[in-house]
C-alpha cells in the first residue's frame, strides 16, 4: 500500500499533492507514502511496485476551486483534461498510467484523488479554497488505505 | 493572397504563459513567436535576501530534470565570491553526478520525447504497446542515471548533499564500486541508442548557427570550462554579460537571449559535439564514427544521435571516475563569506546553464541571475521553424504542425521547470 503525493511546491495550488502526502505520513499509518515531482517516470516508478496505491495530485477541471475527485484508474484512463501538467510529449500523469499500463507494471488498485486547484503562479502559498480542502483531501486519501488495506 | 496561421499552444495553468505562432502568407512566412519558458525569476526573487550557503537547496528546485546545473552553477559562482577552489576529488564527485543528470536527462529525451517523432508514434506509451523491450531498458537507462544521482546527491530529484564548498558526506569508494555494473549496462544500452537513432529518416535541414558551449581541455565539456563559440567568443563566466543579452520580446513575458551586435545562438549537444569532439571518449568517438556523425553536423534533428553520443560518453567518463575514486579526507572546503559579485556556468544537458550572484560580507544574497539554457536557445529555435516552415510550405497543415513541434523538440525545452502542456491548433483563412 503506498501513496504518491504529485506536485511543484512552488507553484501554488500545484504543491497540493505534496502537502496532503506529508499530512498523511504524520498520521503514521505504517504505509509507504512518497512524493515526486510529476516527472513522469519518477511517478510511473512511484506506482510501480506496490499492490495499491493512491496518488493525490492538483487538478484543473473548471469545476470549483477546493472541490475533491476521485478517479479510478485501475482499469481505465484518467481523463487528460483534468490535468494539465504535461510536456511537449504529452507526458503527465494520465501518460505515466498508461505508459505502466502498456508495460504491465500497474497497481492492481490504482486510485487518484485529485484536489481542484485555483491558482498555479509561482509561489509557495495554496490558495484559501485549496488550503481549506486539505482535511478534506487527507480524509479521501485515509478512506482510500482503509478501503485498500481491508480488503482480503 | 492564402494566409495560413499555425499556432501551437503551450498553454500553462498559468494563462499566456507559453505558445509558439507561425504566421503564413502566401509562400512567405510572414511572423514566428515563440514562448515556451518562462525564465526563474521567481526564484532569482526568492534567493535575494537568502544566505549564500541555501543556493543549492532553492536553485535544485528550479528544475526535476537538471537539478545539478542549477545547483553546480550556484555553488561554484560562491565560492568564486569567496575565493575558494574545489579541487581533487570533490571536484571530481561534482563531475560524476553531473554525468548521471546527463544519463537520466538524455535517456528521457532521447527514447521517451524524441523517439517518437522519428518512429511515427505520438508518443512512448504507444511505442510501449508494440515494443515494450525498447521502452523498458529506455526507462532501465535513465534510472541508471538517476540512481547515480542518489548514491553521490542524497536523493535524484532534488539532490540534498551539495553544498558550497563541496558536499555534506562523500561516499565510500565501496558504494560507488556497485554501481560499475549497471553503468556498463547503461553504457551498452547507450551504443545501442546511437546506432538505433542513427538510422531515423531526417528532415533535410542545416543551417550555420553560431555555437556556444563551455570547452575545457583535456575533457568533454560538463561541469567547468570557459565559454567559447565558433564566432570567436572565447571568454570566462564573468564576462558573459559583456557578449550575451537577455531581451524582452512583445509575445512573450519570458526572455530571449542572443550575442550582442549579432544575434541567435545555439546551445547544447550539437554545440558541445561540434568544439570539443576532440575530447570525447574513444568509445564516444568511434560509435560517432560508425554513424558517420561529424563535428561538421549542423542538423538540429539529428541532435538526437548527439545526445545518444553523450550518453556513452557520461557513462564512460563515470566509469573511469569511479575507478579513479579516491575517499577524500574532508567532505568539503571551508568557505567564509566576503563581499563580491560571481559567476558560474556549466553544460546542462540542453545547454550553458548560467548565474551570477551579489552577496554582502555576512553572505546574505544582495542579487541572483540565472539564465538557463532553454531562454538561450528561444531565438535559434525561432529561426529554426522560420527556416523547417518556408522549406516546408507545400505540405498539409497537419503535417507542418508536427515538424514544428519536433523542430521545437529538438532542442530538449525545459519541460518541468514551467508546468506546461500543448495544444496545438492550425487555421486558414
Amino acid at each position: 500500500m503506498r501513496v504518491v503525493g504529485i506536485g511543484n511546491r512552488w507553484r501554488s495550488d500545484d504543491g497540493v499533492g505534496l502537502e496532503v502526502a506529508a499530512r498523511v505520513r504524520a498520521l503514521d499509518l505504517k504505509i509507504d507514502v512518497v512524493e515526486r515531482d510529476g516527472e513522469p517516470v519518477a511517478v510511473l516508478d512511484a506506482i510501480e511496485g506496490a499492490g495499491a496505491v493512491v496518488v493525490v495530485d492538483a487538478v484543473s477541471s473548471g469545476a470549483t476551486p477546493g472541490t475533491l475527485h476521485r478517479l479510478d484508474a485501475s482499469t481505465t484512463p484518467l481523463a487528460q483534461e483534468l490535468f494539465n501538467r504535461s510536456t511537449t510529449h504529452h507526458l503527465g500523469l494520465p501518460e505515466a498510467v498508461e505508459l505502466g499500463r502498456a508495460l504491465g507494471r500497474l497497481p492492481d488498485t490504482l486510485v487518484v484523488i485529485g484536489v481542484e486547484g485555483e491558482s498555479w503562479a509561482a509561489g509557495e502559498q495554496l490558495s484559501a479554497p485549496v488550503a481549506a480542502a486539505l482535511d478534506g483531501a487527507v480524509a479521501a486519501v485515509v478512506e482510500e488505505v482503509e478501503r485498500c488495506t481491508s480488503r482480503p | 493572397m492564402s494566409e495560413r496561421t499555425i499556432v501551437t499552444e503551450y498553454l500553462a495553468r498559468v494563462e499566456g504563459e507559453g505558445g509558439m505562432r507561425v504566421r503564413i502568407e502566401g509562400d512567405r512566412v510572414e511572423d514566428v513567436q515563440l514562448q515556451i519558458y518562462e525564465p526563474p525569476r521567481f526564484f532569482e526573487a526568492f534567493l535575494r535576501g537568502r544566505r549564500f550557503t541555501e543556493v543549492p537547496d532553492i536553485t535544485a528546485r528550479i528544475c526535476g530534470i537538471c537539478p545539478i546545473a542549477y545547483q553546480l552553477s550556484s555553488v561554484m559562482a560562491m565560492e568564486r565570491i569567496c575565493g575558494v577552489e574545489v579541487g581533487g576529488q570533490l571536484e571530481a564527485l561534482r563531475r560524476l553526478i553531473y554525468c548521471g543528470e546527463w544519463i537520466e536527462s538524455h535517456a528521457l529525451h532521447v527514447f521517451m520525447l524524441h523517439a517518437p517523432d522519428f518512429l511515427g508514434y505520438e508518443s512512448a506509451i504507444e511505442i510501449a504497446r508494440d515494443n515494450p523491450e525498447l521502452v523498458a531498458r529506455a526507462l532501465e537507462l535513465k534510472k541508471t542515471g538517476n540512481h547515480l544521482m542518489s548514491v553521490v546527491g542524497g536523493r535524484d530529484v532534488h539532490p540534498i548533499n551539495v553544498r558550497v564548498g563541496g558536499w555534506y558526506r562523500t561516499p565510500s569508494k565501496r558504494e560507488l564500486r556497485a554501481l560499475r555494473e549497471p553503468l556498463e549496462r547503461a553504457r551498452e544500452e547507450s551504443l545501442a541508442a546511437v546506432r538505433l537513432t542513427a538510422g531515423f529518416d531526417f528532415p533535410d535541414y542545416e543551417r550555420e548557427y553560431e555555437l556556444v558551449a563551455l570547452s575545457q581541455p583535456g575533457e568533454y565539456p560538463i561541469e567547468r570550462g570557459r565559454i567559447v563559440s565558433t564566432g570567436g567568443i572565447d571568454i570566462d563566466a564573468s564576462e558573459y554579460e559583456e557578449h550575451f543579452v537577455e531581451e524582452h520580446v512583445a509575445w512573450s513575458n519570458a526572455l530571449h537571449s542572443h550575442i550582442i551586435g549579432r544575434g541567435s545562438y545555439l546551445c547544447g549537444p550539437l554545440a558541445r559535439f561540434a568544439m570539443s569532439y576532440d575530447e570525447l571518449t574513444p568509445l564516444a568517438k568511434e560509435v560517432a564514427a560508425e554513424v558517420g556523425l561529424t563535428p561538421a553536423e549542423r542538423n538540429p534533428f539529428r541532435s538526437i544521435i548527439v545526445r545518444s553520443v553523450e550518453l556513452v560518453e557520461a557513462c564512460d567518463e563515470a566509469l573511469r571516475l569511479i575507478d579513479e575514486y579516491e575517499e577524500p579526507d574532508a567532505p568539503a572546503v571551508e568557505v567564509v563569506p566576503r563581499a563580491g559579485v560571481g559567476h558560474g556556468v556549466t553544460e546542462a544537458p540542453r545547454g550553458i546553464c548560467w548565474h551570477r550572484y551579489e552577496i554582502d560580507d555576512e553572505g546574505t544574497i544582495l542579487e541572483a541571475k540565472i539564465v538557463p539554457p532553454t531562454s538561450q536557445n528561444q531565438k535559434a529555435i525561432e529561426e529554426d521553424l522560420r527556416g523547417v516552415v518556408e522549406r516546408s510550405l507545400h505540405i498539409p497543415d497537419d503535417e507542418l504542425a508536427l515538424l514544428c513541434e519536433q523542430t521545437i523538440r529538438n532542442y530538449d525545452p525545459c519541460i518541468s521547470c514551467a508546468t506546461h502542456f500543448l495544444k496545438l491548433d492550425i487555421q486558414r483563412s
